[in-house]
């Protein structure tokens, strides 16, 4: 944080003398120094902000109306949609919000896979980053329950039964989570506990990205580190008002949704009610969690004496825990995609295959998905587990620019972290 | 260690002092005190006593005829009551030991061969199988067939083929006379 400034106003001067809160905010949105070749795939950290302060304020008031009650649940959710002003607005919103919440933060993943932004010193602060995916799953999971639909009920089913496969206690394990001997009332209330917690629990989370993101800063399209002042231009007003235009953009495409085509994500059969004596006869989860539900599928054998289950279910979790190690399996000292030749083309293959999961997690597992979902799960964990650590060994990266000014105005003139022309 | 603690002059970095070991106990014993402090926590999210008390149902088999199969709910489950045919009970019980996933003979699933009482979730992911209706897929085996992931069982509930590691779970239940049972 900056020394403390001087503020003309004497209240503000006040206050800031005691709680320098003012200072603060202003060293870190106003002055905050940052690479001036930022481009726009960066606007999506701000845009995933944004997305949880909308998924937490609609959620607030969706909870005022809602019924955490196998008996009511279903039937309040169609009473926000039906009776209560507005009550379609903030459903619609909170639902679509999720999808866009996800969308946002994959490409926010996808932008830091490319620039090597998990690359030191950021390793924390892209660790801060799986902990925020792993909540919002967990988040998103237990809402997607409340509305108590055939495929809320059925989907908390498939995926606690997950716990089943751990040996020894996995049983006890699904009771203690159902409270119950099946997904039940004292279910849905747990989880309504947690779906109202856990976005609070992301928001301290994303209190301490930014603070190790402030640290050491944004890294850049180039990922070379800035050598000086020269190398950076001030958060305000330059990039308040390119987060301000893609927010313009994205709400769009986000709005877009909820008025013209508002269950466009969603699945039919989450409008009839939770029924636990009939299953639906193709069940599958909410898109953004498609890729790894075909990774928990594709092991259909047992491996010596470990049943298949249990394989899938820990090659799951695994596709998520292989991310913290990230820093460590790729050590190419070259953060950009940009320079590196070869780790280029095998993130553009990364990236289809994880389509190809999500393709794969979409349809039942016949014919030739099986084997789809198979050979994709084998590249996904190839990627990280053999490729990269031999690509950091292999690849001749190209030339780095001596500095974000070189390669961005070489003329020399330019916008300084001062905010003067240079 | 007792570097900052320390107060007396003679506690030298590397020396192991009385204060080394009272912190210790005492972290210890906190440490424990909160562990047991979180087992109410933990223990509150178990089936309550309300839920356990609704754990019995009775059912009367006597209108259910031969070939004919019903559900009914146990513990908020689907519990399938099949009243076999000889057919069925025959081709249960012939099949060898080492054809199956699971081993178990068809005596060891019955009380009485004419009466096949499972709970019916299918033991891969808790989905129910079809087979209830008669125009349900029974699959491969004649018994049940799970649409989620595609797991046959045979006329026994055992399973056969398919993702599932293990049979269909046979409830405790007891006779009370011929026509009646009490699950659970
Ligand atoms: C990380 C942020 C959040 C995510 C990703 C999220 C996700 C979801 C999802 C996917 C649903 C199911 C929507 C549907 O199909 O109807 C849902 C429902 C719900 N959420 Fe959230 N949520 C978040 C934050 C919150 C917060 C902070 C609250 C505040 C209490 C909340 C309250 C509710 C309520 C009451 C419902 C049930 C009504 C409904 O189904 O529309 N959510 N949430
Ligand atoms: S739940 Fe029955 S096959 Fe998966």
């Amino acid at each position: 944080m900056e020394a403390n400034k001087t503020w003309k106003n004497p209240i503000v001067a006040w206050i800031d003398n005691r709680l320098p809160i003012f200072s603060m905010m202003n060293a870190d949105l106003v002055d905050y120094p940052t690479p001036k070749n930022l481009n726009y795939w960066w606007n999506f950290g701000s845009l995933a902000g944004i997305m949880l302060v909308i998924m937490i304020l609609t959620g607030i008031f969706l909870a005022m109306h809602y019924t955490a009650h196998v008996g009511y649940a279903f039937e309040s959710v169609e009473r926000i949609m039906r009776d209560v002003n507005y009550g379609w607005l903030m459903r619609y919103m909170h639902m679509n919000g999720a999808s866009m919440f996800f969308i946002v933060v994959y490409i926010h993943i996808f932008r830091g896979l490319y620039y090597g932004s998990y690359k030191p010193p950021r390793e924390l602060l892209w660790i801060l980053g799986v902990f925020i995916l792993l909540a919002m799953m967990a988040t998103a999971f237990m809402g997607y329950v409340l509305p108590w639909g055939q495929m809320s009920f059925w989907g908390a089913t498939v995926i606690t039964n997950l716990f089943s496969a751990i040996p020894l206690v996995g049983q006890s394990i699904v009771t203690w989570l159902w409270g119950g001997f099946a997904v039940d009332n004292p279910t849905l209330n747990r989880f309504y506990a947690f779906h109202y917690l856990l976005p609070f629990i992301i928001f301290a989370l994303v209190f301490l990205h930014l603070w190790a993101l402030h640290v050491h800063k944004s890294n850049n399209p180039l990922g070379i580190d800035v050598k000086g002042p020269q190398d950076m231009i001030p958060f305000t007003p330059y990039y308040t008002i390119k987060d301000a235009f893609g927010l313009g953009v994205f709400l769009i495409v986000y709005l877009g949704f909820v008025f013209f085509a508002p269950n466009f994500f969603g699945e039919p059969d989450n409008y009839i009610k939770a029924n636990p004596m009939v299953t639906p006869p193709h069940i599958v989860p909410e898109w953004y969690f498609l890729p790894f539900y075909a990774i928990l599928r594709a092991i259909t054998f047992d491996i010596w004496f470990i049943p298949a289950k249990l394989i899938g279910v820990t090659m799951m979790f695994g596709s998520i825990i292989v991310l913290l190690f990230l820093p460590w399996l790729d050590r190419s000292p070259v953060r950009s995609a940009r320079f590196r030749p070869l780790y280029r083309q095998f993130f553009w293959l990364f990236l289809v295959d994880c389509f190809v999961l999500g393709a794969a997690g979409g349809h039942p597992p016949e014919g030739h998905w099986i084997w789809i979902g198979q050979v994709a799960t084998a590249y996904y964990f190839a990627h990280f587990l053999i490729i990269l650590p031999l690509l950091s060994y292999l690849e001749k990266p190209r030339q780095l620019p001596s500095s974000i000014s070189a390669a961005v105005t070489p003329g020399g003139v330019g916008i300084s972290a001062k905010g003067v022309a240079e | 260690m007792a570097h900052t603690a320390s107060t007396s002059p003679e506690s030298v970095d590397d020396e192991v002092t009385r204060r080394d070991f009272l912190l210790i106990a005492t972290g210890t014993v906190a440490a424990v005190g909160a562990a047991l402090a979180a087992w109410p926590f933990i223990d509150s999210m178990n089936p309550a006593a309300d839920t356990l008390a609704l754990a019995s149902t009775g059912v009367d088999l006597a209108p259910v005829e031969v070939g004919q199969r019903i559900t009914v709910v146990w513990r908020g489950k689907p519990v399938f009551i099949d009243h076999r045919t000889d057919k069925e009970i025959e081709a249960a019980e012939a099949v060898p030991l080492n054809q199956l996933v699971d081993p178990q003979p068809d005596s060891a699933r019955v009380q009485k061969p004419q009466w096949l009482i499972v709970v019916g979730v299918c033991t891969h992911l808790g989905c129910i199988p079809l087979g209830q209706k008669p125009s349900d897929p029974r699959g491969d085996y004649g018994g049940w067939f799970c649409p989620c992931h595609g797991s046959h069982y045979d006329t026994a509930g055992r399973i056969r083929k398919g993702p599932a590691p293990a049979n269909l779970v046979v409830p405790p239940y007891v006779f009370g006379d011929e026509q009646t049972i009490k699950i659970g």
